[in-house]
């Protein structure tokens, strides 16, 4: 089965992206952790995001487009990044997620991809 | 319906029902359907059985059904994407499985319904319905919810069992022993449903009391699991109890009986001569627990019956180990009433305050109450007591404990 990994980062983790002391160790951390899925050949694809502040989010209400500077809700933690891994059970799924770095400190959220729908009756 | 046939039927339902869906939900990683399917079986049974006799083994034609259906609504569902069901697919007509070669999966199930990622509230029902085949209702009474509700969560929980792929194997390694803990909970809370709440003049019936079926379940995991230490010792911890239970209330009025006040010929000495085996052969694992400490201490209380004596001292200790690895409220609690037997009330009564301190939740604690009151009454300090009792008599959970305590301490007991 599939499943996305669903990065949440605090505002301290992403700080630490920007800080030259402590970037080095934010970053080594994540090159590690994505290796260790590339290695175990499950990776099927996913993407670091940039910070919050870059995001733009976009409503259409009444036929009306509504832009809204910033991410779709205040919280605590935002979407750092994701990946889509090839495991067997969400049990596997679950054991990745407890690696990444953004689990120590923010969260992970594990989801099953919906598969393909199915083939039309011949 | 012929009376063989009738019988057939139901020993098969009884004795197989667990082995035939935990078998089936492994092979098809989906519960609901599983369930769905043995049910359909079940009813070409009542159909067939009549007409054709009932089949040599009554089991295996049951698992066969049972996955032809299966195979059927999978055709019908297009399924046919899942390798394990393509292959299946082309095996039309499955041979008669032979049962005592199959290997059983009733673990494997029990893991899937404690699973941590579903909601530890329906660990235990779950677990009852689909290893035990409990109707959601009779369950639903026990577990004090309206049936509809547990319906629900039920469906709930076997929808994510599939859609998000748990695993059904056996958990390895370091996570064995949380993941089996959380089996063992849930089992353990099935039990104590009808523990606390249940009195002889309780709204749930005593045919509705899931005791028997929670020390079934944990007797399964001692057979499935000889090793396992803390197995052993959640049956030995059910035994004690069971054997106690039916000497809680008097026969006569039906009022609350205290464990030290209980009569020992209403002990039941075989069940108490076979939770302290299962416990002595915990303890020779050298693996210790919370559920081996709660048995030993009950172990203890036992001892009453052969020396006339409880071992404060010893209880004391043993609830101190057993803070040590589940520092729970409850255990707190027992611990100060255990301290103040052994050394005197004052002792008991600092630890309560201390405890109370720690844990605000007290406030509104039946059992924190109930041993403060008793404490106090042993201090001499009788206006304190009763003040105690009053709140603990608010907080009870059934009459006859009310009762008990309203005439121990000489209050009023309650208009609830």
């Amino acid at each position: 089965m599939q499943y996305m990994l669903i990065y949440s980062e605090t505002a301290e983790d992403f700080a630490l992206r920007d800080d030259p002391a402590q970037a080095p160790a934010y970053w080594g951390a994540w090159s590690a952790y994505i290796g260790s899925i590339a290695q175990a050949g499950v990776m099927v694809s996913g993407n670091g995001l940039q910070p919050p502040h870059a995001a733009t989010t976009v409503r259409v209400r009444d036929g009306r487009r509504q832009v809204q500077d910033g991410p779709f809700a205040d919280s605590k933690e935002h979407l750092g990044g994701y990946v889509v891994i090839e495991v067997p059970s969400l049990d596997v799924a679950l054991d990745w997620a407890a690696r990444s770095p953004s689990s120590v400190s923010g969260s992970t959220e594990v989801r099953p991809v919906l598969p393909p729908p199915p083939a039309p009756a011949g | 319906m012929s009376d063989a046939v009738r019988s057939a039927i139901e020993s098969a339902a009884r004795e197989a029902y667990g082995r035939l869906l935990a078998w089936l939900a492994f092979q098809w990683r989906d519960v609901a359907a599983a369930e769905d399917a043995l049910a359909d079986a079940f009813v070409a049974a009542l159909r067939t059985w009549p007409v054709n006799g009932v089949p040599a083994s009554p089991e295996a034609w049951l698992m066969t059904a049972a996955r032809r259906n299966l195979l059927q609504v999978a055709r019908h569902q297009r399924l046919s994407r899942d390798p394990a069901v393509t292959v299946l697919l082309g095996d039309d007509s499955a041979p008669e499985v032979s049962l005592p070669s199959l290997p059983d999966a009733r673990l494997k199930l029990m893991f899937v319904c404690a699973h941590p990622a579903l909601d530890a509230s329906v660990h235990a029902a779950l677990m009852l319905q689909t290893v035990l085949g409990l109707d959601a209702r009779q369950i639903a009474r026990a577990f004090l919810v309206p049936a509809a509700t547990l319906a629900q969560r039920l469906v709930r929980a076997k929808k994510k069992i599939r859609d998000a792929g748990l695993r059904f194997e056996e958990p390895e390694g370091p996570e064995l022993d949380a993941r089996l803990e959380a089996v063992l909970e849930a089992i353990y809370a099935a039990y104590g449903l009808g523990w606390d709440a249940n009195g002889p003049d309780t709204t749930v019936p005593a045919a509705d009391d899931l005791g028997s079926e929670a020390i079934y379940l944990a007797r399964l995991v001692v057979g499935l699991m000889p090793g396992s230490a803390e197995a052993r010792g959640l049956l030995a911890l059910l035994l004690f109890c069971e054997a106690r239970r039916a000497a809680r209330f008097d026969p006569a009025t039906g009022a609350f009986v205290p464990l030290h006040e209980q009569d020992l010929k209403r002990w039941d000495r075989a069940l108490i001569a076979e939770a302290d085996q299962h416990l002595w052969q915990a303890s020779a694992l050298r693996h210790p627990g919370a559920f081996q400490f709660e048995a030993a201490i009950q172990s203890a209380h036992c001892q009453r019956a052969a020396t006339g004596q409880v071992p404060w001292a010893a209880i004391a200790t043993l609830y101190a180990r057993l803070l040590h690895v589940a520092p729970t409220v409850g255990a707190g609690v027992a611990h100060a009433v255990a301290v103040g037997e052994a050394s005197g009330a004052d002792a008991g009564l600092e630890l309560l305050d201390a405890l109370r301190k720690q844990h605000p939740a007290c406030a509104d604690y039946q059992p924190y109450w109930a041993a403060r009151a008793h404490l106090l009454a042993v201090a001499g300090r009788v206006a304190d007591a009763r003040a105690a009792a009053a709140r603990a008599i608010d907080l009870s959970p059934n009459a006859p404990l009310r009762n008990w305590l309203a005439r121990r301490y000489g209050v009023d007991p309650g208009s609830r």
